[in-house]
């Protein structure tokens, strides 16, 4: 492969500098020879191949496919494939991230930084959603649903109104909030020449008092290891109660029920790899407790509907009046199509396709108890 | 004072045989040592998937960081990749875009170098105060490792860098195979430096959390450009400015505006014995007290340590230097009056950096930034050694 002037010079350049270093330093490992003409190695990358993985979107707009979608259509897509997490007008559940709002809070104490408010790049917003969402579900829409969920974002932040359509057409003309609100690391003139003197040793300040102390927030997990958590009370001076170090002290580390031994060990670990899919919005095992979906222990035989403090889709309000019982038939018809089993649920999940996947998952499902 | 049974008596395990050869193919440290873990707080994120968890530096000692207990951060999970499904595209404007399998990875020169990883958010849940109990949480999202891999401009070169012309102003884009992938944009210049496409770590593969079988290694800089999983190398005449470069991982200054593209770690300390998880559990009298330190701008060149909140301050002695951009040991070897102390520690690099205090750091940049906090910490020690994470004037 030809390797321009200015390449070689600059390899040369850094080799050398990587020289003197690695003398400087003999714990360093010397650096690697270089072939001129290369290695002959790897093979050339096909056409197809480089349609297949090169999807990034440029600021300028290059890399986006053909396609268009309005708001409206946005609004249908984006409450079935991401309202779970972000809500139905983007303003999001949980911890999940806010989409919507937040102008003019960027100099405010907590910034609300969502993409209305703080994205500069429309392609940003397109490029994550085709290529990372929905979560769980990564690279499934199509670009038209792309350019439909990213219309519909754009319609929640009130940045365009209900007729709008995005497409390749009018992409790159369309300017964001933010778009000026950024500048380039500038520690290097604000900060470092500041901070390069030599250092105070003696005397540097006449006196120290503590101003805060991490117990006024008491945000540390639990079973930390080895810490020692002094009881006192946010209002206390500093003084401490003292503890000894307990060597017993518990590790932290989370248990999950334990398997019933009838089952086939590996039904139960294909059962657990399947698990991974629900993950994201599903938590199951001892001490589970809701996330955007349900926590789903003693899930067989439960009535639908039933968790305590999860919202539901009225669908499901409707079969828990109902009194209808998640059974062996009912979760394997909902977990094969759950939007056509269910239709309205809020569940983004498009179905296990595999017989023995549904198998797998169930005899999982079944080995958590209450 | 009587005679210890521990010496006088014979024990089981001086007595009887122990464990066979053939009991641990793998080991795992002995369960005494179970509490060496990494831990996650909860409340950062959404969803464990899409989270990090903390290094148990407090418990470590030396500088390399077992795999094991590394810290993880994932965006979308740590995924299973088999080195016989790897294929790692170099495309964009290079002469001839290629594919490498895992094997022809192995057959270009290779190097070692211990560098540090450390997320750009670490310590970044203390600029609104104090608010973590434990070096592990303030100060656990970094790692330092020994990388075995090929440089990344041995692969460009392969390639061919004819077809990108003028290299001035031009990026590298790399990303993972997971479901994230988690493009970054790296600048040329960094890309023909010393960014590595690693494949082992500590001697062995890397761990499936860390990016097995391939991730790169971007030396001092953010670990979030660490791209692991690596599956795609694309040489652009522009930042691709991705959601990882743009939403997150740019910070707000008090009047608005954000900064983007802070890759760089500045200069950092911490004291990891005694803090919180490791209260001083001896009498008055001859005491360590020990940390880490490390600079994304090269080598630590000295480490001071006060023991009443900055009025005061002391060389340590440094521990044997690592490569440039890896943690460095520090010891404050001394005694112990059994009085309170406000430990502090401060690092100052090769360029001349001395760490800044909190304040210094709120005074320049406002107190809305989320990354790139390398404050010095202050834990405060009672005469009972009880240790906790405290704010000074």
């Amino acid at each position: 492969a030809a390797v321009t002037a200015e390449l070689e010079a600059k390899i040369a350049e850094i080799q050398a500098d990587a020289k003197v270093r690695a003398a400087s330093n003999p714990g360093l490992t010397e650096y690697a020879p270089k072939r001129e003409s290369g290695y002959g190695l790897g093979r050339k990358a096909r056409t197809e191949e480089i349609a297949a993985w090169d999807i990034d979107v440029l600021p300028d707009g290059r890399g986006l496919p053909q396609g268009r979608g309005d708001v409206f259509t946005g609004e249908e897509v984006f409450a079935e494939k991401c309202a779970s997490c972000h809500g139905d007008f983007a303003e999001g559940v949980d911890n999940w991230p806010v989409l919507a709002g937040g102008f003019d809070t960027l100099a405010d104490k907590d910034p609300v930084k969502t993409v209305g408010s703080y994205w500069p790049h429309l392609s940003t917003v397109w490029d994550y959603v085709h290529r990372s969402m929905p979560f769980g579900e990564a690279q499934t829409l199509t670009p038209d649903e792309t350019y439909a969920i990213v219309a519909y974002i754009l319609y929640s932040n009130d940045l365009v109104d209900d007729e709008f359509e995005l497409s390749h057409e009018n992409f790159s003309g369309f300017e964001m909030y933010n778009k000026g609100g950024f500048l380039i690391d500038d520690r290097p003139e604000r900060e470092y020449a500041r901070w390069s003197s030599e250092p105070c040793m003696e005397n540097c300040k006449p006196s120290v008092e503590i101003t805060m102390r991490a117990t006024f927030l008491d945000v540390t997990p639990e079973n930390g290891g080895e810490s020692v958590m002094n009881d006192a009370k946010a209002d206390d001076t500093p003084t401490f109660v003292a503890k000894a170090a307990t060597s017993d002290a518990t590790g932290g580390e989370a248990e999950t029920a334990a398997p019933s031994p009838a089952i086939d060990p590996a039904l139960l670990a294909s059962g657990e790899k399947v698990f991974k899919k629900c993950k994201a919005c599903h938590a199951v095992g001892e001490g589970a407790k809701n996330k955007s979906g349900p926590q789903l222990n003693g899930l067989i035989g439960r009535p639908m509907g039933a968790v305590e403090g999860f919202k539901y889709s009225k669908v499901f309000v409707a079969a828990h009046g109902e009194g209808r019982i998640w059974d062996e038939t009912a979760l394997t018809e909902f977990l094969a199509k759950p939007k056509s089993y269910m239709k309205g649920t809020k569940m983004s999940f498009s179905g296990l396709k595999k017989e023995e996947d549904l198998a797998a998952i169930k005899a999982y499902l079944k080995s958590f108890g209450e | 004072n009587e005679a210890d049974p521990l010496i006088t008596e014979v024990q089981e395990w001086a007595s009887a045989t122990g464990v066979g050869v053939d009991e641990t193919p793998y080991g795992m440290p002995i369960s005494f040592e179970k509490d060496v873990v990494r831990r996650n707080v909860e409340w950062l994120t959404a969803s464990p998937i899409s989270s990090i968890n903390f290094t148990p530096i407090h418990a470590l000692d030396g500088t390399i960081t077992p795999q094991g207990c590394a810290f993880e951060r994932h965006h979308s999970g740590a995924i299973e990749l088999r080195k016989e499904d790897f294929r790692l595209m170099v495309n964009g404007l290079v002469d001839t875009p290629l594919v490498f399998s895992y094997q022809d990875l192995e057959r270009f020169p290779r190097e070692n170098h211990v560098y540090f990883c450390e997320c750009a958010a670490n310590t970044g849940m203390e600029w609104a105060g104090a608010q973590l109990n434990g070096a592990q949480f303030t100060h656990g999202m970094i790692h330092n490792m020994e990388y075995t891999g090929v440089p990344l401009r041995t692969l460009l070169n392969e390639a061919g860098l004819g077809a990108a012309g003028d290299l001035t102003g031009k990026w590298v884009y790399v990303e993972g195979a997971d479901a994230s992938s988690n493009g970054r944009s790296i600048p040329m210049e960094k890309a023909l430096d010393d960014v590595l496409v690693a494949f082992k770590a500590n001697g062995e593969a890397l761990r499936m959390e860390h990016g097995y079988p391939v991730r790169l290694v971007v030396p001092g800089w953010e670990g979030n450009m660490w791209v692991k999983w690596l599956r795609r190398i694309e040489v652009t005449d522009a930042a691709v400015e991705s959601r990882e470069e743009t939403s997150k991982y740019t910070d707000v200054y008090e009047d608005g505006t954000a900064r983007k593209w802070t890759w760089v770690m500045d200069a950092k300390s911490v004291i990891t014995s005694p803090s919180p998880q490791m209260p001083v559990s001896h009498a008055p009298g001859p005491m360590v007290i020990s940390g880490l330190a490390w600079s994304g701008h090269g080598k630590i060149t000295r480490v001071d340590v006060s023991r009443d909140g900055g009025i005061t301050w002391q060389k340590a002695r440094l521990g044997k230097q690592g490569d440039s951009k890896a943690l460095t040991r520090f010891y404050l070897d001394g005694d112990w009056d059994g009085k309170a102390m406000l430990l502090q520690s401060r690092a100052m690099d090769e360029t001349g950096y001395v760490q800044p205090t909190k304040q210094q750091l709120r005074d320049s940049r406002g107190e809305n930034s989320v990354y790139h906090n390398n404050c010095i910490q202050t834990w405060y020690v009672d005469e009972n050694g009880v240790v906790e994470n405290v704010e000074v004037s």
